[in-house]
């Protein structure tokens, strides 16, 4: 494929750090999570259930709505470099964490609506519930589909000894736009599970 | 909110929108399956999504075998890697089904839903990074 590459700014480019698409030192951290997970399923435990799904929702929906809303407008308004520079060292660890929080969160809490019966089609919410899978659904359409792509092709640009600022920069674009649709998704995952904590 | 290509980009298959449609069909027979457990859930419309996802996954595997030159390294490289990743994200949900009883056709269609998913997302990364690499030789 012939790519016109366009030259990284002199200033920017003997400082760009060495780009790792996966933090490989934090692997044993998300699989610890994971057979916690595992075993606060297999246990039924309440308290580890509820542990993982607060922790992990909460961590979550945090993370959307601070990179969504905050850091997607900020990162938008810097220069190509300066972008590039803080998406090379934020991207590959939130290509872990989220992905981590995500299964946390999901695992643990359709184990606990199991647990409790909300599940039940009679539970007087059900329909809010059922809304919380379409957002979800939707979260996860726009993730997998649009933000991760998007994620992982930066970071392989950002290899290339002469990447090429303005496909970043369309990439880039992908990544604030759809990040922060997921953050706006979230307001309605906080008001959703809200008030089924409450009823 | 694809990212539109500028003209000097090589064009390709529409692999991307085709692979997110893959998406939306499985989340949609989750939810739908998710909506009736613990109860029975009616098979009709989950098996059509499922039959819809698997058409569109063997359409982009067909589109994706006929590119020529493609950057068939990097791809393999990515799409194995996720793949690695969502055996596991696939075999813990797998582990939750059989954990809380779902048996026969459903259990069947569930599975078949989860090897789609395992399939098409690590052939969406891998082409979303392999397109803008230099070909093979």
């Amino acid at each position: 494929m012939a790519s016109v590459a366009q030259p990284i700014p002199g200033a920017f480019a003997p400082s760009r750090p060495t780009v790792k698409i996966v933090p490989v030192r934090l692997l044993p951290v998300v699989g610890v999570v994971l057979i916690g997970l595992v075993v606060a399923i297999a246990t039924n435990s309440h308290w580890a259930l509820d542990f993982f799904h607060v922790a992990g929702g909460g961590l979550w929906t945090g993370i959307d709505l601070f990179v969504g809303l905050v850091l997607g407008p900020i990162l938008g308004s810097m220069s190509i470099p300066a972008r590039l520079e803080l998406s090379s060292r934020m991207m590959p660890k939130l290509l872990l964490i989220v992905p981590t929080l995500v299964t946390m969160t999901l695992g643990s809490g359709f184990q606990l609506a199991r647990q409790l019966g909300n599940l039940a089609s009679n539970y007087p919410h059900h329909s809010w519930l059922v809304a919380s899978y379409v957002v979800v659904g939707v979260m996860a359409v726009i993730a997998l589909g649009l933000l991760e792509p998007a994620n992982l092709a930066v970071l392989f640009e950002l290899r290339k000894p002469n990447p090429d600022t303005a496909r970043i920069g369309r990439l880039m674009k992908v990544f604030i736009y759809t990040a922060g649709i997921t953050g706006l998704m979230q307001i309605a995952t906080l008001v959703i599970m809200t008030k089924l904590a409450s009823v | 909110m694809v990212a539109a290509a500028p003209s000097d980009e090589r064009r390709l298959p529409p692999i991307q929108p085709i692979a997110v449609a893959t998406i939306v069909l499985i989340v949609i027979g989750g939810i739908y399956t998710a909506a009736h457990l613990p109860r029975h859930v009616p098979q009709g419309p989950t098996i059509a999504l499922l039959a819809a996802a698997l058409a569109l996954l063997a359409t982009n595997v067909v589109l994706l075998a006929r590119i020529k030159p493609f950057a068939w390294r990097i791809f393999r490289m990515v799409t194995a890697w996720v793949f690695a990743a969502y055996v596991v994200i696939a075999g813990m949900l797998e582990y939750v089904f059989v954990y809380d009883h779902t048996r026969g056709t459903q259990l069947l269609i569930l599975t078949g839903m989860l090897v789609v998913f395992a399939v098409n997302i690590p052939l969406l990364l891998g082409f979303s990074v392999a397109r803008y690499q230099d070909p093979d030789g």
